[in-house]
């Protein structure tokens, strides 16, 4: 899935303005991230950067600029998205939710059992949402991009509410993706990445209002 | 189609297993439509004129409660943003979780009616007519509502709102649905008020879909 | 498209609105109290009904700008919904209240008018009557999602949505009351002494109703602009 094409994804972001109500977030960004690279997003909260993710998945609308993810020999990459909240369902158990997702994404079986073990859940396969910490619904949350392998990956602060642990998977995981071809966006605090290119959303703030 | 079926599948076994599913609009039927006697007068004449009608109207009312959390659980936990951000339509989702949550409680709803009926002073001879048309109708309006559900998505308190909005889309369901009921009471025409209801309850399900997946999209945004 | 640029500093929109607004409710309000006072005053009573029958001048024209009120604002809700224009938000909103208000005038004048001639204030197997009715929550619903949203952006989206979705439903709604039975007079065999007063203030009630929006959009402009100047202030000062 990621093979041939993969050297070729390109993110093609240009003067991408981003807005909240009648605040403008940030406006004139521009950049270009080709498949193997990393970028951090940087910034204090409320700076704009799971607004970028939201925009560059599809999910809020831009509010001036353009962006444009290609690859050779596919139409549109396909992109996972993993925002703040991690989409964990409290009457469900921990097994049953990847499960749903092998299921979503019209994948085996099989590769919710070996996601679960790979984010280091197995062993608590039984236990319901509402049961898991905020570190293990952080992992859970993180099955789907095993589950699904898709070129770009757009993470809002992964590391959130995980122990030195997760956050070494989490740094895994990242490194195995880019090695791959794939491309990774992450608006991250603390550590980052080995090699990343980092965007400091705050200082795109114009502090203008319109 | 593994997405939206998937879903679908999902929201089934949440709705059941969740928080007792149809037990709070089953238990709100049966109690609304249990003291119209109080309001309209106890005497079996009075309860065949006004009964039919007022079933239909607790019928709506009971199919409005879980419009709130329709949409709002999926919405406050990122469910909703994980679908979007998969790339899957909003129309299938809204599709699936309409459709499930009509299964879990509008079905139930459906069934105790002829239950209601009976205890309103309808003939029991017309109990299957009741059972279908509380099924289409409970189909109508739980589409029309998802609408409302998918409008008010993410508000606090949105249920107001959803009253306000949906009870418009519902009015055509209630004329032919309770035109129906009479018919089924007296014995009348039921055949045309039932393809009306039926027409009414489809142009729902299609059509709804579309409107509460901008809605959605909007919430989301 | 930049939506906030336009909606910020609708530049030729305030320039060429200020003399229409104000120029359209003063032509409207005087063209309504001309045609009222032919109505009232000029017109003979009608052979059927008398007297009550003059109350149609305010009513008939009534009924006619609540549709087209609404049809104005589906009208913004489709051009917001593909392209995006935050002008036809604005429009939209502002021509809620006015269609709403129109639509209750309508509504009280038209039971008035029917007690004397039908025996009772209000009549369900009337489908005109139980469609604007509907029509009148429809309004109230839509104002209502405007005041309930938090952002205006979404709030734009959502009532657009909800103006086609009862637009679709409308002709449904009345259609299924037709289904019963109706008692609205099917048409006033009217003298043309009668018409003609009643084209008069129709046509007063649409000025009126054009520079009223016009007023409302204005006003609606400024208090964005206002709002964004504090938030500047604030942004600046912090």
């Amino acid at each position: 899935m990621l093979g041939a094409g993969a050297s070729s994804l390109v993110l093609e972001v240009e003067n991408l303005a981003a807005a909240r109500g009648l605040r403008i977030l940030f406006e004139g960004l521009s950049f270009r991230l080709s498949g193997g690279e990393v970028l951090e997003l940087r910034g204090p909260n409320g700076s704009g950067k799971s607004t970028l993710l939201r925009i560059l998945a599809g999910l809020t609308r831009a509010h001036a600029g353009t962006l444009a993810f290609t690859a050779a020999g596919e139409d549109e990459p396909g992109r996972h998205y993993l925002g703040h909240l991690d989409a964990v369902k409290p009457s469900e158990t921990a097994a049953e939710q990847a499960a749903f997702w092998a299921r979503y994404f019209g994948r085996d079986q099989a590769e919710a059992l070996k996601a679960m073990k790979r984010v280091g859940l197995s062993g608590r396969e039984q236990v319901p949402g509402r049961g898991l910490s905020a570190g293990q619904k952080r992992r859970l949350a993180l099955v789907r991009l095993l589950i699904e392998p898709r070129p770009v990956w757009l993470l809002d602060e992964p590391t959130a509410a995980l122990d030195i642990e997760g956050r070494a998977l989490v740094t895994q995981l990242v490194a195995e993706h880019r090695a791959r071809g794939g491309m990774v966006i992450a608006a991250i605090h603390g550590d980052g990445f080995e090699g990343s290119r980092t965007l400091d959303i705050s200082e795109l703030k114009t502090g203008a209002v319109a | 189609m593994s997405g939206s079926f998937s879903v679908f599948a999902r929201e089934l076994k949440l709705a059941w297993s969740g928080g007792g599913g149809a037990a709070l609009p089953v238990g709100f039927f049966a109690a609304a439509s249990s003291i119209t006697p109080f309001a309209v007068g106890n005497g079996v004449e009075n309860l065949k004129v006004a009964g039919p009608g007022v079933m239909w109207i607790a019928l709506a009312l009971a199919s409005l409660l879980p419009m709130e959390r329709l949409f709002q659980a999926d919405l406050e936990d990122g469910t909703l943003d994980a679908y979007a951000g998969s790339g899957i339509g909003m129309e299938g989702i809204a599709l699936a979780k309409t459709l499930a949550h009509w299964i879990a409680t509008g079905i139930p709803l459906a069934i105790i009616a002829p239950v209601l009926w009976i205890m309103l002073q309808g003939p029991p001879e017309a109990s299957w007519f009741v059972i279908v048309f509380s099924l289409i109708g409970s189909a109508a309006f739980f589409f029309f509502g998802s609408i409302g559900a998918a409008l008010a998505a993410g508000m606090r308190r949105g249920g107001l709102l959803i009253a306000l909005v949906t009870l418009p889309l519902y009015v055509p369901t209630m004329i032919f649905g309770a035109a129906g009921l009479y018919a089924a009471a007296s014995g009348g025409e039921w055949a045309a008020p039932l393809m009306l209801t039926a027409a009414a309850a489809l142009f729902g399900i299609a059509t709804s879909s579309f409107a509460a997946a901008m809605a959605l999209r909007t919430a989301i945004d | 498209m930049a939506v906030m640029s336009i909606f910020a500093n609708p530049h030729r929109f305030m320039a060429v609105s200020k003399w229409f607004a104000w120029g359209f409710t003063a032509l409207g309000s005087v063209v309504i109290l001309i045609g009222v006072y032919f109505g009232l005053f000029v017109v003979p009573p009608d052979a059927v009904q008398g007297d009550s029958a003059r109350i149609m001048f305010v009513h008939v024209p009534a009924m006619w700008l609540c549709l087209l009120a609404y049809a104005f604002m589906v009208g913004a809700s489709l051009i917001s919904i593909v392209w995006r224009h935050a002008l036809a938000d604005v429009a939209a909103k502002s021509a809620a209240p006015i269609g709403a208000g129109v639509t209750a005038l309508g509504l009280i004048t038209g039971s008035i008018w029917g007690y004397p001639t039908w025996g009772t204030w209000w009549e369900w197997g009337d489908a005109r009557l139980v469609s604007v009715l509907v029509l009148f929550f429809i309004y109230l619903g839509y104002m209502a999602i405007w005041q309930a949203m938090e952002t205006p952006q979404k709030a734009a989206r959502a009532a657009a949505i909800l103006c086609l979705a009862g637009a679709v439903n409308l002709p449904i709604i009345h259609f299924s009351v037709e289904w019963f039975a109706t008692l609205h007079q099917v048409s006033m065999k009217a003298s043309n002494e009668f018409k003609y007063p009643m084209y008069v203030v129709a046509l007063g009630y649409l000025a009126l109703f054009g520079g009223l929006t016009l007023l409302n959009m204005r006003a609606e402009i400024m208090n964005t602009r206002a709002e964004m100047l504090a938030q500047r202030r604030q942004a600046t000062a912090g």
